[in-house]
């Protein structure tokens, strides 16, 4: 925020000799639009990626485990649980990776920490106040003309939008365009809280004015909320003025009791959900330029508890697809015989998945945005 | 005509006045604290005042004013509960045992009785002359977290409501061991399952978390510890009362933040009321309700060691807190965002709205992100800036928009038809099954707003309008119409100005 502040008051010579060719080359990049899908409440990683042929799950999860011949395969040694068959396809046409080990040094277990760790990018013991993606569009701004930086559906969190970026949360296109003019833009001053509702003012105001008039899709999603959040988070997209993040929430995964029944259906509603909505890009010509990426705050405990769930973890996995997407297994399967207190250990930093999007999809400097060097990881083609 | 006429010159010359009528500007005189200081206390510590109300409270001295709201009359629920409270509960186990289309009966049943708890609360908070119990109701509510999606039984959660309720002023160890063995509670924090040999963390984690310590004050260890002496807490399944189970309860020696010995749960939140960081912990929270988003660490360190040293008395920190400069301070005049709690039954008071059928409000809570009985999670709603965003601040404008086109008149059928097609919109409405849409839509034809009788009562502090709204200056000059103008359409274009949004 400080950042562009800075860029946008500097009218010196020296800026504006170099500025507009960095504007081009930052529309170019937001031609590529990320798509982060929020699993809420830290889905179960070793019930959605199965390792079916180690005695050790089976042993620690001796009522919850999905059955060997229950899996979809995805190797020798890992599967797909069952409920996640409508990403099969994308599987086969090798345009899904399955992240693994994802997580970072010194877990910490809370939800509300973990999932601000992961949406600030921040060490485990550093507390940083703008989203990942604040950050990274305060060091490379997204165009002007565009609907906004990030576009949040279905949720009232800004997450790794918070603290700077210019996002609006919507529920329905349509809706919004109708109330928008109940917003005025205006250049009046005030303390924080009212600096901060005269800044969502006219985020409405700009993104009404771009948003455009509907698309209708001939895609049809599957009924529920996560469908529909998916048919809006694609008539946003439908719009000519362009938008570079939007971020989507599914919730429930906090399954602490009688996980079998609740995180099948999740899990469903996410395959299905996400198998229209690569209908709809395709449909909206957009699934080559559209990294689509879960994440969420953790994974969960090894050991089932006592209820027929289980318990806050650590280190998780989860999917990254697109039509440039390299499709395959990354990372490392958990090592269930070498346990950290019952916890699964990591083995790739979840920021690696961050360098990925700011330096291969975006093509930008993810150092800055990072904080650090983290080795991005090689799921997109060249 | 004529009576308008009337009215305007009274006006006039009301505001005329004004200028010169110095007890009558706002600002404090020897024996009261004047009109702003008045609007001020009663937004923070309730929810909204009439004219009349804020007129009262102009006459008192602060120490008097808060005193007062520190000693409710009132401290039961007003409002009548509904006849289901004290029905007996079906045990999960019967439950269980009714096949799936009982179970399914069941649970429709208790979402529609969960509205209508919800109903109930909010026409209490509206109703109260008690505001300030009120909204320490709903500030443990959202510190003790229990939502009814994971709870099921809604009458555990009326249960813990009263329990909140009966503590919400009272002392704060009480409530915290009163909270932890809450049945609500031992369902949502997974309290019943945790068992010796086979604990379940989750309650012992929230409780240091979120309850009392704040993070970073204990380690993983201190939790896993905690756990082990709060086995043994569970429900008696036949009534939803709190039951020990002695046999569940691991009896070996557990260390939790230095200190060993074979403790049980009680003696664990004993353990943690004993550290400093708990009674900070809280004032901080209770600073960020009442005082400003941004808690002066000195002050809260002294407010704190006041507040442990009284032996956790609620109203000695409500107390010190209401009546610190930092309260009083111009910088913190408008520094809140009204939660969507504050928004609508803050609206409906201040200006006294006739309402019928508390529901539909209830419902508008829901939708603008405060859905009573049901918090986000266990951290409860977030508060402050994440209330607003552009969904949100729309939904905001829009509800109150439509409402203040409830002028005195009945509305007409096609106006009911319009403001149904707005609310239906609501999310959960779709759930009230036919008698409920048929109430809901009943209640909204029931709004009503005397703007003139407003103005009435506002009486010799008329000039000072804008300020009985307002807690700032308004952001859109633009919208200021002139002051002769002042009326309903006046009212209208304040309330949709950004400043509407802050206490």
């Amino acid at each position: 925020m400080q950042r562009r502040d800075f860029l946008g008051l500097a009218g010196a010579s020296v800026v504006s000799s170099w500025l507009p060719a960095a504007r081009a080359a930052a529309a170019d990049a937001y031609r590529n639009l990320l798509v982060l899908v929020e699993l809420k409440g830290g889905n179960d990683g070793l019930n959605t990626v199965v390792p079916y042929t180690d005695g050790n799950y089976y042993r620690l999860r001796p009522r919850i485990a999905i059955k060997r011949d229950e899996v979809l395969q995805l190797s020798d040694r890992a599967g797909l649980h069952p409920s996640l068959a409508a990403l099969m396809p994308l599987w086969q046409q090798r345009e899904l990776a399955v992240i693994q080990g994802l997580g970072y040094p010194k877990p910490n277990q809370s939800h509300f920490r973990s999932i601000e760790i992961w949406e600030t990018a921040s060490n485990s013991e550093q507390y940083l106040h703008e989203g990942w993606l604040a950050r990274a569009f305060a060091g490379n701004p997204v165009p002007r003309g565009f609907v906004a930086d990030g576009v949040v559906v279905g949720s009232q969190e800004m997450g790794p939008f918070a603290g700077g970026a210019r996002a609006v949360a919507l529920a329905n296109t349509e809706q919004f365009m109708r109330q928008a003019r109940l917003a005025t833009p205006s250049t009046k001053r005030g303390n924080a809280a009212l600096s901060h509702i005269l800044k969502v003012e006219g985020e409405i105001v700009q993104a009404a004015g771009n948003l455009g008039s509907g698309v209708s899709l001939r895609t049809e999603f599957p009924a529920g909320g996560f469908g529909n959040a998916l048919r809006t988070a694609s008539q946003v997209i439908a719009s000519q003025a362009g938008v570079a993040a939007v971020r989507v929430t599914l919730n429930g995964f906090d399954t602490h009791q009688n996980q079998p029944g609740q995180q099948a259906n999740l899990l469903k509603q996410l395959a299905e959900g996400l198998a229209a909505f690569k209908s709809a890009l395709i449909e909206l010509e957009r699934w080559n330029s559209a990294l689509v990426m879960t994440y969420a705050e953790f994974g969960r405990r090894a050991a089932e508890n006592n209820s027929n769930g289980t318990d806050h973890g650590t280190a998780n996995v989860h999917f990254a697809m697109g039509g440039q997407v390299r499709g395959g297994l990354y990372g490392h399967a958990p090592a269930l015989e070498r346990l950290d207190n019952g916890n699964l250990a990591h083995t790739l930093d979840f920021r690696s998945l961050y360098a990925t999007v700011l330096e291969k999809w975006w093509g930008g400097d993810a150092k800055a945005t990072l904080g650090g060097r983290f080795q991005p990881i090689d799921l997109l083609r060249a | 005509m004529k009576n308008l006429l009337l009215r305007i010159a009274y006006w006039a010359l009301m505001i005329g006045l004004g200028v010169f009528v110095f007890s009558h500007t706002g600002r404090a005189s020897a024996a009261g604290m004047g009109f702003d200081e008045a609007r001020h206390l009663l937004n923070r510590a309730g929810f909204g005042a009439s004219p009349g109300e804020i007129a009262q409270y102009a006459q008192l001295p602060r120490e008097q004013a808060v005193e007062r709201l520190l000693r409710p009359s009132h401290t039961a629920a007003l409002q009548p509960a509904p006849a289901w409270v004290n029905e007996a509960m079906t045990p999960p186990r019967e439950l269980r045992a009714a096949g799936e289309e009982a179970r399914k009966a069941f649970q429709q049943e208790q979402v529609r009785r969960g509205f209508e708890l919800r109903g109930w609360w909010l026409a209490g908070m509206v109703a109260t002359p008690s505001p300030l119990l009120e909204r320490m109701t709903l500030f443990w509510h959202n510190h003790f977290v229990s939502s009814q999606q994971k709870v099921r039984y809604v009458q555990l959660m009326y249960r813990q409501n009263l329990m909140l309720r009966q503590h919400a002023l009272g002392n704060f160890s009480a409530l915290l061991h009163a909270a932890s063995k809450d049945p609500a509670m031992i369902v949502y924090l997974d309290s019943a399952s945790n068992r010796k040999g086979q604990p379940n963390e989750n309650f012992a984690r929230e409780v240091m978390e979120l309850f009392t310590l704040g993070e970073g004050q204990y380690g993983e260890t201190d939790v896993r510890e905690a756990a082990r002496a709060f086995t043994g807490w569970s429900i008696e399944p036949d009534t939803g009362t709190y039951r020990w189970r002695p046999f569940l309860h691991d009896e070996g020696t557990k260390t939790v933040l230095g200190r060993s010995g074979n403790f049980d749960g009680d003696a664990v939140l004993d353990i943690l009321l004993a550290r400093p960081a708990t009674a900070e912990f809280i004032t901080r929270k209770l600073w960020r309700e009442f005082v400003s988003p941004d808690p002066d660490e000195r002050e809260v360190g002294r407010i704190a060691s006041r507040f442990r040293d009284s032996g956790y008395d609620i109203r000695t920190a409500l107390r010190w807190l209401l009546l610190s400069p930092s309260f009083w301070s111009a910088e913190a005049r408008g520094s809140l965002i009204k939660s969507p709690v504050d928004l609508v039954v803050g609206t409906l008071r201040s200006f006294q709205f006739e309402t019928g059928d508390a529901l539909p409000f209830a419902l508008v809570t829901a939708g603008l992100g405060q859905n009573l009985f049901a918090p986000p999670n266990v951290k409860g709603w977030p508060g402050g800036e994440a209330w607003i965003n552009s969904s949100s601040l729309l939904a905001r404008k829009q509800f109150l928009e439509r409402l203040f086109r409830a002028e005195e008149m009945p509305l007409m059928a096609g106006a009911a038809d319009s403001r149904m097609r707005d609310f239906s919109r609501v999310k959960g409405q779709g759930q009230l099954g036919p008698q409920g849409r048929e109430r809901f839509a009943r209640a909204l034809t029931d709004i009503r707003f005397d703007s003139t009788a407003w103005f009435r009562d506002l009486g010799d502090y008329a000039p000072l309008a804008r300020r009985a709204v307002l807690a700032t200056e308004p952001a859109n000059e633009a919208r200021a119409l002139p002051a002769g103008a002042l009326g309903r359409e006046w009212l209208r274009q304040l309330v949709l100005d950004p400043a509407y949004q802050l206490k």
